[in-house]
């Protein structure tokens, strides 16, 4: 029995946890390496680490908390985060990384996707997108969602897919911090047009949230951040919840 | 009890390694023939494109070595894939041991397979103390037609051999590293072999 993800995310900044609502006012919530321990314990399925503050000097803290979670956490992870080069994605796989996610970059280098795939197989490429609607049309964000490109998410979608993405994790900037649920109908669409794996992120609020994103939105994972890190929901009974509404997962 | 790990420049290995170490056993990783004759345990990982992988193997004489191997070898993922007789990943020819060809999944199915699956017809003492049925990671594009030499079934669009087992060659689809206690326990089970 195949089954859906859930997978609670880590935004890291200086090598700490943190979550904000629709990205600004970030709040600590926890040391990373504890945090992803109680996860995977808890019956997260996958984690992802964000390193929003990702810059040169930064990288070896990150490089440093990767190793960490390699070596104390047996569940599979994901780093993204200011990467831009083969040589960023070998030091993150060879410290233990599991797959890692482009966002910004692959919108300005689209190449990199097929250089990634091609190098390192198309399995550990994920392609985070983040979008929103400008007058009813879904347009790709940079820069944690402030700046629209010209990229419609859905064409983007089907580009990334082509060029080798293994997966795409998909965050709508509109539902992130509204704890209103996530975006079922760009979700279901996204799913349909693509045939890789897609995380649905940004929105989650209970655990209603989460049956609507794999019955309604089709989704192969959801991803959620403060719900988890604040224990509002528990991901143990929020699979147990899933099991009764008849979705298969990992228990 | 001396276990190595093969490393040509193909995999995960980290992640391999630190496992081992949450069993308290210390796994060396190695491309040096001698250092890997002399092993009790080998581990095989993989990770990436095959027809690649078995260069990097050639270029090492890795490829000859392999099949002569006399103690108990575990292929993960592309190193259970590189241990069957073909891969449709660019027509690549593997080492032979597991007589069974590795197939693309067809679109019928979301490729890559990512997340948790279950392993069922659980055939070997790999799998003491693990229930039919438990939960293992897997992440792959390809996967080895069910034969003879197959130990576990997995389902994803097809049932295929999640798990192959011929004499002192074992070889697993998913990554016991990534498999929480499950997996653990599959390493551990490896080591006692």
């Amino acid at each position: 029995m195949f089954t859906k993800r859930i997978i609670p995310c880590l935004d890291i900044k200086d090598g700490r946890t943190v979550k904000g609502v629709n990205f600004v006012n970030l709040r600590d919530a926890g040391d990373p390496v504890e945090l992803a321990k109680i996860y995977a314990k808890n019956g997260a399925d996958e984690l992802v680490f964000l390193d929003i503050s990702a810059t040169e000097e930064k990288r070896k803290t990150l490089i440093d908390l990767v190793l960490k979670v390699a070596e104390q956490v047996n569940i599979p992870f994901t780093v993204g985060g200011g990467i831009s080069s083969i040589e960023d994605v070998t030091l993150l796989l060879n410290s233990g990384a599991d797959k890692v996610s482009i966002n910004s970059s692959a919108v300005k280098n689209p190449q990199l996707i097929n250089d990634l795939a091609n190098k390192f197989g198309n399995q550990c490429i994920t392609v985070a997108i983040d979008a929103k609607r400008i007058d009813g049309i879904w347009i790709v964000h940079l820069v944690g969602g402030k700046v629209p490109t010209e990229l419609n998410l859905f064409d983007w979608a089907k580009e990334v897919a082509e060029r080798g993405a293994g997966e795409i994790l998909f965050t709508s900037m509109e539902n992130d911090g509204t704890k209103d649920g996530f975006a079922n109908e760009a979700l279901a669409e996204l799913s349909s047009l693509v045939n890789i794996p897609i995380i649905a992120s940004g929105g989650a609020g209970n655990k209603q949230h989460f049956t609507d994103a794999f019955i309604k939105g089709k989704a192969d994972a959801a991803l959620a951040a403060s719900v988890f890190h604040f224990k509002e929901i528990e991901i143990n009974e929020l699979k147990q919840e899933l099991q009764r509404n008849q979705i298969p997962v990992r228990l | 009890m001396k276990i190595v790990i093969i490393d040509y420049g193909a995999g995960n290995i980290k992640s391999i390694q630190f496992a081992f170490k949450r069993l308290g056993v210390e796994a060396k990783l190695s491309n040096d023939i001698a250092e890997i004759q002399a092993a009790d345990k080998i581990i095989f990982p993989g990770v990436g494109e095959a027809s690649s992988a078995m260069q990097k193997l050639a270029a090492s004489g890795l490829d000859t070595l392999i099949p002569t191997l006399e103690q108990p070898l575990l292929g993960i993922c592309l190193g259970m894939q590189l241990l069957c007789d073909f891969t449709e990943e660019n027509t690549t020819k593997g080492l032979g041991i597991f007589n069974t060809k590795v197939k693309r999944f067809t679109n019928e199915v979301k490729v890559p397979q990512i997340g948790w699956n279950t392993i069922i017809d659980l055939k070997s003492n790999l799998f003491d103390g693990i229930d039919e049925s438990a939960f293992m990671y897997l992440i792959h594009s390809y996967y080895a037609e069910s034969c003879e030499e197959e130990i576990a079934t997995t389902n994803y669009g097809v049932n295929y051999a999640s798990a192959l087992q011929k004499e002192n060659f074992y070889g697993v689809q998913f990554h016991p590293e990534k498999s929480s206690k499950v997996g653990e326990k599959l390493l551990k089970n490896f080591i006692e072999l």
